[in-house]
């Protein structure tokens, strides 16, 4: 075995250390836990929200460096030492954050369980710069489907927040 | 998902020596496509080796080329300015895949490595012989509206899903890899194979052979590509059908041509014939039927997917006329 090569895991549990909205947290997990699973069985925060669990429809999506990820297909030991941030970290304490308050001002959602992955999604999309026009939101919110219906609304609250520049 | 080992490493050559010294171990790179066949046990390693510390994320624009590195994601590379400008159907291809979620974990290696979107392939209670060989076909006579119109076999009928490949093919990119037998380049058009009678084989790559970048050779064939994608819906789908396109026209006759067609066969497919035609011609609406026709040429549909060559040959003559203009 070369030398160079990290120290096998698994499959048993083993420690993985994970940051989670700006904290540690120490879990005890196989390798063959996702990111999703980890967040929702193991860390305690069950805001992410697992539809298909195959990355089609984009319930899970975190920030992982900033960068929005499916959570259901990666593994949660693939990011020790990541900064991810989950539904839960995005309100200062009970002030919401502007995407937060756009959807419920702009009736984004109907039964909610796509939202949280619907806003850290439109979070990203704000922070990759991308063009504000109704078919750009579209095209780029295409990762987070809406078994409700509730396009419309979402597509105005994300440009609704857009244009407050946060 | 079947239990397994996890390793990482920082170091190329460790990776190539642990993978190729386990016949059940696999490189993981974004995960997207691997994690997902996993939690259908329709693939089942003992072992991942995590290759996403290598040092091959960037994308350096060379005097004659430029290198995307194999673990630069998707969506950096349909952004990334020397991309657009020197083989823009490779960025408008990349654009047109998947979603910006997939896009930021998936790799460009990972890309050309990703497995047939089948349903048959991923359901492990139907026959498949790409997933267990001499099981049979279900899609032969199954629902194949998905399914390949050229270069199947009687084992396999599957298409190959990426967008990127076939745009890489009328760019004429080389993918390098490191093995344990060394360092090679190999043409994209040479890097799939077809199904035959072994379907479980799908590149040229060897057990623990590691893709480590594409290079794509900067021309001005390459620099007038474009991509064109046809799907059942908007976005965040698959293809029915593409074409990856690039033609250089001088003193009013096609100088050279490049084809690349997606969705109707279990590889990207190179329409090497269409280019020969079309190259001492002048670009017309006639000469890109003709184009499109011998495109088509021993092309077979299997019921469901019948509607796939006609659309395939409307779309040829569009992108042609696209890029001539």
């Amino acid at each position: 075995m070369p030398v160079d090569v990290g120290p096998r895991a698994g499959p048993h549990p083993v420690p993985v250390t994970l940051t989670i909205n700006g904290m540690r947290h120490d879990l005890t997990i196989e390798p063959r836990v996702t990111l999703l699973d980890a967040l929702r069985e193991y860390a305690n925060l069950p805001g992410t929200k697992k539809g298909c669990d195959q990355g089609t429809c984009g319930a899970c999506t975190v920030l992982v460096n900033g960068r929005r990820i499916d959570s259901c297909l990666t593994l949660a030991i693939m990011h020790t030492g990541a900064r991810i941030t989950t539904i839960e970290g995005l309100a200062d304490g009970d002030r919401l954050h502007p995407m937060q308050a756009a959807f419920l001002e702009h009736d984004g959602f109907q039964c909610g369980y796509c939202t949280p992955g619907q806003i850290l999604s439109a979070v990203a999309l704000l922070a990759e710069k991308r063009p504000l026009d109704d078919a750009s939101i579209r095209e780029f919110m295409s990762g987070n489907i809406c078994r409700c219906g509730a396009y419309k609304n979402i597509v105005d609250a994300v440009a609704a927040a857009g244009k407050q520049n946060v | 998902m079947r239990p397994f080992a996890y390793t990482r490493t920082a170091s190329s050559s460790a990776a190539v020596a642990t993978v190729t010294a386990d016949r059940d171990a696999k490189f993981l790179a974004g995960g997207t496509n691997l994690i997902d066949l996993m939690k259908d046990t329709v693939e089942a390693p003992a072992l991942l080796v995590d290759i996403n510390a290598l040092p091959f994320g960037d994308i350096v624009e060379h005097r004659t080329f430029v290198r995307i590195g194999a673990l630069a994601r998707m969506s950096d590379t349909a952004d990334h300015p020397a991309v657009v400008r020197i083989a823009p159907a490779v960025a408008e291809a990349l654009l047109a895949s998947a979603s910006p979620q997939l896009r930021n974990a998936a790799t460009i290696g990972g890309n050309l490595m990703q497995r047939t979107r089948c349903a048959y392939f991923r359901d492990v209670a139907t026959a498949c012989n790409k997933r267990e060989p001499g099981r049979g076909c279900a899609a032969i006579d199954g629902i194949n509206r998905q399914h390949a119109v050229l270069g199947g076999s009687r084992d396999c009928i599957c298409v190959h899903p990426s967008d990127m490949a076939v745009a890489l093919l009328a760019v004429d990119a080389i993918v390098r890899t490191r093995g344990p037998r060394g360092e090679r380049s190999i043409p994209i058009a040479a890097f799939h194979t077809l199904p035959g009678d072994t379907p479980q084989i799908e590149t040229v790559l060897e057990h623990g052979e590691l893709i480590v970048a594409v290079d794509i050779p900067i021309s001005r064939l390459a620099s007038t590509s474009t991509y064109v994608k046809v799907r059942d819906r908007a976005s965040y789908e698959f293809a029915l059908v593409s074409v990856g396109a690039a033609l250089s026209v001088r003193d009013g006759k096609i100088a050279d041509a490049r084809l690349g067609l997606g969705g109707i066969a279990p590889k990207p497919w190179r329409a090497l014939a269409s280019e020969r035609a079309l190259i001492g011609v002048a670009p017309s609406a006639a000469a890109f039927e003709r184009a499109a026709e011998i495109a088509v040429g021993g092309a077979r549909g299997y019921g469901h997917n019948d509607f796939k060559i006609p659309l395939v040959k409307r779309l040829i003559v569009k992108s042609l006329a696209s890029v001539a203009a």
